[in-house]
């Protein structure tokens, strides 16, 4: 059994795809204004990461197709389940309403032209973050749902995760058993590092993996984890390899400065332990066998990676969407099992 | 010998017999100024005026603190305030008789917070910080006690003034290093910045980029961060983002005799962040046809870094690995003194070295990289 945890369905556009999906006030404003062109700048269609070259369809862009998807990513990858995370902008719009249309567009649109044709598949709810209380709306909207598994938002938004503004959908989050996953990708509101903005592309992807290590210590600092216990955060895309090091910063720091934080009762690499997970693809992997399985072992739980393929963006060639030199308990672990704790909503097949 | 030492400090460890003969280098030591009259010898009275009335001007939000409040007072040591008074670091007969004596140091990196000339926003105002400051350390530090060694410590963002004083500092053959600030206004490989390197270079001497600054941007991707721990980290984000940089703008090519040192940044991110540059290099190639081979490589010949904070595994002898995947010869030792987060060179490194290994990091690389000795 192999649940991927990590695919991308791609959205033509506003006009092309989400017009039947939006109210008459949005549809109007849609067409009067041409609101549409939406693909997040982290994701250009044509640059070569966001599609492998053997998955770009003739027309359309890429993941847009169901029938490739189908035969590429489900029966080409083997996957038992594959989750849906469509990375297309409302995420990152600045209209809180227009984010909050277009994410229950986006989502209506999912079930009824994915989900419903395709009962391996799964999705995360796509919510905007621009406006907290909205969020919380359109999870509750899709709670009773349970083809969706999780909530998905982007790495690089307009304030870190752990604020306190972002509570009430961690709330409504646990309550119904939704991971959040922490996606690749920016809102481009301040730069991807602190160093400020790049001038290619690559320095910005390259940075994305020091944007989660920033949201996971934000989440863990401002107590997150103690305030919603049966809460897990996914971070998906992230590169993996980052981990022990961060992991390692993370509990000196904490030891040194804890009076600031003293609701953080543990280390924080427990915390992650428990509560964090990551997708598999990319994983930036050291040159030797021998250094992806030592960095495997500093890991130190055989819990927190889920397997992914992130089709159709191009991390890998031909059928190795497994890293080499992982483990085979590992391997059965984030093919199944891992993926079957953290999206509590998706059941074991009979 | 046990794989892992409970104490390094313990008496009697061979590691300590050993670290004791050894003469240090010190990459990383902030003297400070006892008070703002001590520049005013070498900063002309309009400054000295505009520092009284107006003090600095930078992107945090308050005058006479840091943005996030720090663990410590001046983030020292708590036994690092000299008994005559002052701040730490402001003494040098408390310095010599705290750390340069006791740690053996043969010589130490001076490194300059005060001020933060490098992120002045009146750029008038920072280059006339910058060369008082440059002439307080070789005057006040560097000439009674010849074992520190200034560093020319210019704000990158006034390049014109930092390249006119990295040459009128260069010219008097005291200096070991230019210094500039990893917050800067932009990312340092950006092409605004490329005739400080080429000033550097013909120098003959490395650029140190020590942590710290204030550029105006978020210290995380993800917007600005509540508590002092968040961005205590956010020093090793900066490093791995200036890291990406300087090598995707291919500035180690452009400049091909030119040597970067990483100050107090620790390393512990060093090999997963190569190992990210390579695997996303080959897929973004065309974007960035100037760079040539594998970053991971240029890593390996052209940068080195300084080992404060030191990375504390959970298993100890994972520093190990994490030093046979950056390479013995690109760490310098460190010591932050007066800092809160010191490292004693005793007791830092929490397994055993070899006498070779011990040689390198604590004197040995800083040697060559500095052309000392």
């Amino acid at each position: 059994m192999r649940i991927d945890c990590d695919i991308h369905p791609g959205l033509e556009g506003t006009r092309a795809t989400l017009l039947p999906y939006l109210d008459a006030h949005w549809q109007e404003q849609v067409t009067s204004r041409g609101i549409d062109g939406l693909d997040l700048t982290s994701y250009p269609t044509t640059m070569p990461l966001s599609c492998r070259p053997d998955w770009r369809p003739q027309r359309g862009k890429p993941g847009s197709n169901f029938a490739l998807l189908k035969a590429q990513a489900l029966d080409g990858l083997g996957a038992s389940y594959a989750i849906c995370n469509v990375l297309y902008g409302a995420q990152a719009a600045f209209d809180p309403y227009l984010a909050a249309a277009f994410c229950r567009a986006i989502n209506d649109w999912i079930a009824a032209e994915w989900l419903a044709r395709e009962p391996r598949l799964r999705a995360s709810i796509v919510v905007p973050m621009q406006a907290p209380d909205l969020a919380v709306e359109e999870i509750e909207r899709l709670a009773g749902d349970r083809r969706f598994v999780a909530v998905l938002v982007l790495v690089q938004g307009e304030t870190l995760l752990g604020r306190r503004h972002f509570w009430p959908v961690y709330a409504a989050a646990e309550r119904h058993r939704l991971p959040i996953a922490v996606h690749s990708g920016s809102q481009y509101r301040t730069a991807p590092s602190s160093i400020g903005w790049p001038s290619y592309r690559l320095e910005y992807y390259i940075a994305e993996a020091q944007a989660h290590q920033a949201q996971l210590l934000s989440l863990i600092l401002e107590g997150v984890f103690g305030k919603f216990p049966g809460l897990k955060v996914v971070m998906m895309e992230s590169g993996v390899s980052w981990l022990p090091a961060f992991m390692w910063r993370a509990n000196k720091t904490w030891k040194g400065v804890r009076v600031e934080v003293p609701w953080v009762d543990r280390p924080p690499a427990d915390i992650m332990r428990d509560h964090v997970r990551l997708t598999t693809q990319p994983f930036d992997a050291p040159p030797a066998q021998a250094d992806v399985e030592r960095l495997i072992e500093q890991i130190g739980s055989e819990r927190m990676l889920l397997y992914a393929s992130d089709y159709p963006h191009w991390q890998f060639d031909g059928d190795c969407a497994i890293p080499q030199g992982f483990p085979a308990s590992l391997v059965t672990r984030m093919c199944r099992d891992n993926p079957l704790e953290t999206f509590a909503r998706l059941e074991a097949p009979a | 010998m046990a794989d892992v030492l409970e104490r390094a400090d313990a008496p009697g460890a061979a590691a300590v017999t050993a670290q004791d003969k050894l003469k240090v280098i010190d990459c990383d030591i902030h003297p400070s100024l006892h008070a703002r009259a001590d520049l005013y010898p070498f900063l002309a009275k309009r400054w000295q005026h505009h520092l009284e009335t107006y003090g600095g001007h930078l992107r945090t939000p308050f005058t006479s603190t840091t943005p996030y409040p720090r663990s410590s007072p001046l983030l020292a040591r708590r036994d690092a305030w000299p008994p005559s008074g002052g701040p730490p670091g402001s003494n040098l007969a408390f310095m010599r008789q705290q750390h340069l004596d006791p740690i053996n140091i043969e010589f130490g990196m001076l490194q300059v917070l005060d001020l933060l000339v490098v992120s002045q926003q009146n750029q008038e105002f920072g280059s006339a910080l910058q060369r008082a400051i440059n002439d307080w350390q070789l005057e006040c530090w560097s000439r009674p006690e010849p074992r520190l060694k200034p560093s020319i410590l210019v704000s990158q963002d006034h390049v014109e003034a930092a390249v006119a004083e990295i040459e009128r500092c260069a010219a008097t053959g005291n200096y070991v290093q230019v210094n500039i600030s990893p917050r800067a206004n932009e990312p340092l490989g950006r092409r605004r910045y490329w005739p400080l390197y080429a000033a550097a270079q013909a120098a003959n001497l490395p650029l140190g980029i020590h942590v710290g600054g204030y550029g105006g941007h978020a210290p995380t991707g993800g917007g600005w961060p509540s508590y002092y721990n968040e961005e205590h980290h956010s020093n090793a984000h900066s490093m791995a983002a200036q890291l990406t940089s300087l090598i995707i703008e291919g500035v180690p090519e452009r400049f091909p005799r030119l040597k970067f040192v990483f100050i107090e940044g620790g390393f512990g991110w060093v090999p997963a962040i190569s190992w990210r540059m390579d695997k996303h290099w080959q897929r973004f190639r065309d974007e960035v046809p100037h760079v040539r081979r594998p970053p991971s490589e240029t890593v390996r010949e052209r940068f080195w870094f300084t080992t404060q904070p030191i990375e504390e595994p959970e298993h100890a002898g994972d520093l190990r690995a994490v030093i046979e995947w950056i390479g013995v010869d690109r760490l310098l030792f460190s010591s932050d003194y007066p800092h809160w987060d010191y490292d004693d060179a005793h007791s830092a490194f929490k397994i055993p070295l070899t006498d070779a290994e011990r040689r390198k990091i604590f004197n040995g690389n800083a040697g060559a990289v500095y052309a000392l000795g």
